[in-house]
Formats: C-alpha cells, structure tokens, sequence
C-alpha cells in the first residue's frame, strides 16, 4: 500500500515533467520557426533596388521602398526628439524625488499611459496635429511615435538613475553642489550612455507601430521630406502591400518586413546587452 | 544679472521638473478629453444605448459597437486562454528545470519574440497561418470537435481562431516573461524547505513555488489579456473585418481596433468619425480599467508578501 503511494507519486512527477517540457518544446519551437519563415522568405525576397528605389506604378515590376527607409527614420527621430527631453526629465523627478506625492500619481499615469492602444493615440494626434493642419503630416505621426515611447523613456530613465549609488549623490552634496548641479553634471552626465539605451528601447518600439501611423503619417508613393506633408513609413507601406492583390507588391512587403525585424531586433539586442552588463556591475 | 544661492536655485530645478511631470499627468487626462469631446455628438445621439446595438451601416447612420465589443473581447479571450497556461508552462520550464545559463539565452529568444512589430505577425498570420488554417486546422477542429457549435460552418481561413492564435502568441512572452520574474522572487529555501519534506520536484512546483504565486501569475495574465485587447494591426489583417456575431470561432468578425484602423481615414460623415472616436473612448476605458485591475493585484500581493 505504502510503495504503491510513492509509486503514484513518482509517476504523476514524471508525467508532470514530461507534460512542461512537452509544452515548452511545443511552444518554443513553432516561435523560432516562425522567426525563422520571416527571415527566410524576407531574405529572399531582398535586393539592391529594395534600399534604392523608389515605388514603381502600379502592375510595373521592381521598385523599392528607400521613401519609406528613409520617412521611417525620420518619423522615429521626430517622435524622439519630442519624447526624449520630457522623459528623461521625468525620470530625473521619479528617481529624485520618489517620495512625494506627485511621483507616485506620475508612476500610476506611466504605467496607465503605456497601456493604452496605439491606435487610440493614433486617433488622439489625428484630432490633436492632422485637423488643424488639415492635413495628414509627418508631424502628426511623429507627435503619435512620441506618446509611445514617452513612458518607455521615463521608465527605462528612472530605472538607471536609480542604479547611481547614492554616496555619489552625497559626495557631490558634500562639495557644496547645489542640487540641479548634482543631478545634470554628476548623475545624468554620469549615465549619459545608459540613458542612451533605455532610449534606443523606445525607439525600437515605436519604429515597428503601425496602427498610430495609418491616419497620421499616412504614406504616399515617393520621397518627401516636409514635416507638414504626408510621409511613408516602413510598417504602413508593409501592411499597404500585403493587403493588396499584387505578387511583387507581396513579395516586397517580405523585404520589408525582414528589413524592419532586422532593424529593430538589433538595436533591441544591442540595448538589452548593455543594460544587462550595467546591472551585473551594479554601481561605478 | 541676479545672482540666485543655491537654495533659489534648487527650488527652480524643483519646480521645472514638477511642472513637466505635471505636464505628463496633465496628457493623459488630455487624452481622455480630447476624445471624449470627439464622441460628443455620438455620445449625444446614442448614449450608453451604442454599446449594447448591433447595427453598424455608416451608410444609413446605423452606429451600434454591440459586434465590435464582442469581437475585442472574444478574440482576446480565446486568445488568453491558449496562452496562459502555455506561458506558465513555459516560465517554469526556463526557471526551474533548465541550467542557468540555457535559461538565460532561452528566456531572452522569447522576449525577442515580444520585440517583434505586429505588422510582421500580421504577415506571417495573412501568408502562412491562414492558408494553414484552412487547409489543416479547421478540418482538423471541425473531425474531432465539429459537434460543438464553436466550431460551426465552413472557415474562410481569416477569422475569430486565427486571429486568436496569432494574439496568443504575441502575449505568450509578456505573461511568460512576468510569470518568471514572479517566480524569481519566491525564496531558495522554501523550495529547499518543500523538498526536504520529502515532497517530489512536482509537489514542490505546486506547493512552492505556484500556490504563493497566483495573484502574481494572475497580474500577468490581465496584463496580457491588455495587450491584446488593444492589439491592432495583426488582428485587423487577420479577422476578416465583418460586423457580425456568431458562435463560430471560423466566422470572420470585427474587433474596436480593426474597426478604427480600417474605417478612420475613409469617414467622411461626422457622426460616422464620432462614432469611431466614441469606440476608440470605449476601447481606452476597458484597456485602462483592465491594466488598472492589475496594477492592484500586484499591490495587494506586495502587502501580503
């Protein structure tokens, strides 16, 4: 009786091993092969005239999207160069000033804010940029790319001052700094390269969104490079493709797809691997 | 020129950094009213009524959100339901049965996968798991299963499934990679305390390390279950964008986000455009009050941890 209790013991863990790394091989697998089919057929469907060219018309073969390479680019660095300030600025409030009331109320509107559908902010810089100007404009989609990355910044940037030990702080205190001192010429300018990565983070989330894009930015044909015009980006000029009945339109919306995965799965990498190394040193 | 102390002068840096927080608090309640004043004329029209009529025509100002809510909200479910016990299944295998340094290289492939643009997943979706679905799947679902209605009627190969499958593996690395770090957090020597008592690594997991981190698991769930409600792009390339509700999984559907994504720019008649703005305040809030939901979960597990 007794060893047939440690035996149905012994078996439930067995099957209950074999049940999660069936599982996990059930998932992993199809995850990486589906990496896997997005690069091959990307891959594949690359050439030189891809990054060269601009769009042929419509049922002419070849042509490329160097308009949308070079819109998505510009867009992502617009939307930065309005995120970038305000966020490293708050993350420099969250970190400082932790305590107060304010900070927690702006950790809660962080959070809520990074949760809101990227189409709704889509809508939001369409009511806020596109109907004054009356027009769609690379401007609208670079305010739309802002309010996405706007809480990655201000996350990742708090984060990393945190990681500023504090008798840093205090030996700069000590000297007689005043405090604004402190902050911008020991601590920011002391994590400068790391406050670089939470930001390449946030943009490499908002250079593969789409849905903010589709009534903001909303792509044309060829290239442009006025703010108050519309521009083509990267993601709408894949989703354009893809839907529309066209082999080699089908084909490149594959090149395009590979080009952005391989775009911002490398700066995602390149980010992560020095935030990593950072927190394993842990302080200076 | 005046020459400020010190005191002066770390009051101004004070107060410029509040005012920029304020700044950002004050655009989230921006947001809210910015489309809250779009909606007005819908809002006005329609009331609470919107969200419980079935009619959506623009042509003939027919506004109901009735399908839509049910197309975010069963895709979104369904899709939750593949993926949670996936992701569980898969965040114990990396933090408890693999060697460290696998499970490093492992759990960072899968946060790769989260990195990926949807419009990418959307692709994949439209070229290879649709045709895939109905060429294997479906038939495959309606031999085994066919006798339940969720499984009704011939599939298109877009639809409320696939749709679904791709939403639940866009979330598997959000619940998963949160699951791990919850289980991170339960101390070394409860499990050694668990095995010393004889109990197998499977009574082990149950009793140490999964029962005390259920309202963590269930955080990451909500907080999956918010990605992908508000999830856009692959959806809309995936469910078909048809305004009906039906038992079918196979039935094509309309999500709020595909609606908006879809229709926005083509609006011409205002009170089709408040309309859309008035789902997009829908969407906001339930995204909102879901994220919210875990937000407190988390808080209340702190306390008692």
């Amino acid at each position: 009786m007794k060893l047939n209790y440690r035996l149905y013991r012994a078996i439930k863990n067995n099957l209950f091993t074999s049940l999660i790394i069936l599982s996990a091989i059930l998932v992993l697998v199809p995850l990486f092969l589906i990496i896997k089919y997005v690069f091959v057929q990307g891959a594949s469907s690359l050439n030189l005239s891809f990054f060269t060219e601009l769009p042929k018309p419509v049922g002419e073969i070849g042509g490329g999207m160097k308009h949308a390479i070079l819109g998505t680019i510009y867009i992502v660095l617009l939307g930065a160069l309005i995120a970038v300030p305000i966020g490293v600025t708050c993350g420099v409030y969250l970190c400082e000033f932790s305590k107060s009331k304010l900070s927690k109320t702006l950790k809660l509107c962080v959070d809520l804010m990074s949760g809101i559908p990227s189409i709704v902010i889509g809508i939001f810089a369409y009511l806020m940029v596109v109907v004054p100007l009356k027009s769609f404009s690379a401007l609208a989609g670079g305010v739309a790319l802002s309010i996405i990355m706007l809480p990655i910044i201000i996350k990742t940037s708090e984060e990393i001052l945190k990681l500023v030990p504090n008798h840093i702080r205090e030996a700069g205190l000590a000297l007689g700094l005043p405090r604004w001192k402190v902050i911008l010429f020991i601590i920011l300018k002391g994590s400068l390269s790391n406050l670089l990565t939470g930001i390449i983070l946030a943009i490499s989330r908002a250079a593969g969104e789409t849905a903010p894009l589709l009534f903001t930015a909303f792509g044309n044909m060829y290239l442009s490079f006025n703010m108050k015009e519309p521009m083509a980006t990267l993601p709408v000029q894949i989703y354009t493709y893809a839907i529309s009945p066209f082999k080699d339109w089908q084909r490149q919306a594959w090149a395009g797809a590979f080009v952005l995965m391989v775009l911002i799965l490398s700066m995602n990498l390149f980010a992560r691997y020095i935030l990593t190394k950072m927190k394993d040193k842990k302080g200076y | 020129m005046i020459k400020l102390n010190s005191k002066t002068q770390d009051a101004v840096l004070f107060y410029v950094l509040r005012f920029i927080s304020l700044l950002v608090i004050g655009l989230l309640l921006f947001i809210i009213f910015v489309l809250l004043k779009a909606a007005g004329p819908a809002i006005k029209l329609n009331g609470l009524s919107f969200i419980v009529r079935k009619e959506w025509n623009p042509v003939e100002d027919q506004y109901g959100a009735l399908p839509f809510i049910f197309g975010t909200l069963i895709t979104s479910f369904v899709a939750v339901l593949i993926a949670t016990p996936i992701s569980i299944f898969v965040a114990l295998f990396i933090s408890e049965y693999l060697p460290k340094s696998i499970s490093r290289v492992i759990s960072l492939m899968v946060e790769m996968v989260a990195a990926i643009p949807s419009i990418v997943f959307g692709l994949w979706g439209i070229f290879y798991l649709s045709p895939l679905m109905k060429s294997t799947i479906a038939p495959f679902l309606k031999s085994t299963l066919g006798f339940l209605p969720l499984f009704d009627g011939p599939s298109f190969g877009i639809g409320i499934l696939t749709a679904s499958l791709v939403l639940s593996i866009m979330i598997v690395p959000t619940i998963s990679s949160i699951c791990r770090s919850v289980f991170e957090l339960i101390p070394q020597h409860q499990k050694e305390a668990s095995f010393a008592l004889g109990s197998t690594k499977y009574e082990m997991i149950k009793m140490a390390v999964l029962t005390p981190s259920i309202s963590g698991i269930s955080s990451a769930v909500v907080l999956g279950l918010g990605r992908a409600l508000g999830e856009t792009m692959a959806v809309t390339m995936l469910i078909g964008n048809s305004p009906i509700i039906s038992k079918s999984l196979f039935s094509p559907a309309a999500t709020m986000a595909s609606v908006m994504a879809n229709e926005y720019t083509d609006a011409n008649n205002p009170l089709h455009v408040s309309s859309l703005c008035y789902l997009a305040l829908l969407l906001f809030f339930i995204t909102f009050l879901s994220n919210l939901f875990a937000k407190s979960i988390v808080k209340n597990f702190s306390k008692i941890g």
